[in-house]
């Protein structure tokens, strides 16, 4: 029987001068991974874009548990979004959406 | 209790005031408890106390580091011996060889520095570790560059970091992950300088100490030793006086 795969929510918040698009984000989310990683390693990061928040600038992406490492160390290696300097921090991680969405408001109460 | 975090290496020009108090605030605010800025050695008193008080508004600890360079052993240990009771932090960069030995057998030494991105002057080898690990020193790497470069020079930094790694963990030499950073674009949490760590193969509790627990042990312990009270290690003046 297959494996169910296990997957990580990510809470992100984008520090950038201007405001990148959905698209400019995650190409640069998926451009690091790739300079790091490979497209092989890319590859197996099963990233996908959840909520993008233009307004408080946060971002919720998934990947699976495997690769979790892998891409925390892509996050951090941003520099620039959409040609613009930015940097990406992690705000909180999670199993399910439900509990990230409470962790990330536990985090702009006390922020 | 909360973990607490030092950046012990962050390269600010004191002169231009906004960018250093930017630079600061944006480290507070990511979760650094300390941080340390190295000065020169011709560096006055005012100027780390002008810093200190910058430091104050952010609520953020300061400690004072300077940058040593020499380019022989004997000039090391001169400068050790003007230096040392004037810093908490004293970090060697390691020019050639027959400094890198002498700074990682000299307790004095708390950092040990290599060129970035000249790779044949990277003298961390078995030896050095040894060494090392028989003193107090700490083995520190910047972040800096894996953000800045890109293709061929990264995956040559990489390489080179994934050994020096492998050796300082054999030889129990602690590691000390600083930032390097001049701008608050280039500041990292310190959970994502951790997680930046396992791009050279540190694991995720090593990674957190590099970050937090080592680089808080160098200040406390060279607090400890500047303080008035100090005599030798686990010694020290509790009372004075007639009627002791």
């Amino acid at each position: 029987m297959l494996k169910r795969v296990k997957r990580r929510y990510l809470a992100l918040q984008v520090d950038s001068d201007g405001v990148p698009s959905q698209k400019e984000f995650m190409d640069a989310v998926w451009s690091a991974v790739a300079k790091l990683y490979g497209e092989y390693g890319a590859s197996q990061t099963s990233l996908a874009l959840i909520d993008y928040d233009i307004e408080k600038k946060t971002v919720v992406i998934r990947t699976s548990l495997a690769t979790l490492d892998l891409v925390r160390a892509s996050l951090a290696s941003i520099t620039s979004v959409a040609g613009r300097e930015a940097a990406v921090h992690v705000l909180a991680v999670s199993g399910t959406i439900k509990t990230l969405r409470k962790k990330v408001r536990r985090w702009f109460l006390y922020a | 209790m909360r973990k607490a975090f030092a950046d012990l290496h962050l390269r600010l020009n004191v002169e231009d005031h906004a960018t250093t108090l930017q630079v600061i605030t944006e480290a507070a605010k990511l979760g650094y408890r300390l941080i340390a800025v190295p000065f020169s050695s011709e560096t006055h008193g005012d100027e780390v106390a002008k810093l200190k008080v910058v430091c104050s508004e952010p609520k953020i600890d300061f400690a004072s580091r300077i940058d040593l360079r020499p380019r022989t052993q004997n000039e090391l240990v001169h400068q050790l011996r003007r230096l040392r009771r004037k810093f908490e932090v004293i970090c060697v960069n390691c020019e050639n060889k027959q400094v890198a030995r002498q700074a990682a057998k000299d307790r004095r030494v708390d950092l040990l520095n290599f060129p970035l991105l000249d790779f044949r002057r990277r003298f961390f080898d078995r030896a050095e570790a040894e060494l090392a690990s028989n003193s107090l020193a700490a083995l520190e790497i910047d972040v800096k560059p894996l953000l800045v470069l890109e293709g061929a020079v990264r995956i040559r930094f990489l390489s080179t970091l994934r050994r020096e790694v492998a050796i300082a963990k054999e030889f129990h030499v602690p590691i000390v992950v600083s930032s390097g950073v001049a701008e608050a674009k280039l500041l990292r949490k310190p959970q994502e300088m951790a997680a930046l760590t396992f791009l050279f193969g540190l694991d995720a509790a090593s990674a957190l100490k590099a970050v937090g627990q080592n680089p808080m042990a160098i200040v406390k312990r060279n607090r400890e030793k500047l303080g008035s009270k100090f005599v030798a290690p686990g010694i020290r003046v509790i009372k004075e006086g007639k009627d002791c």
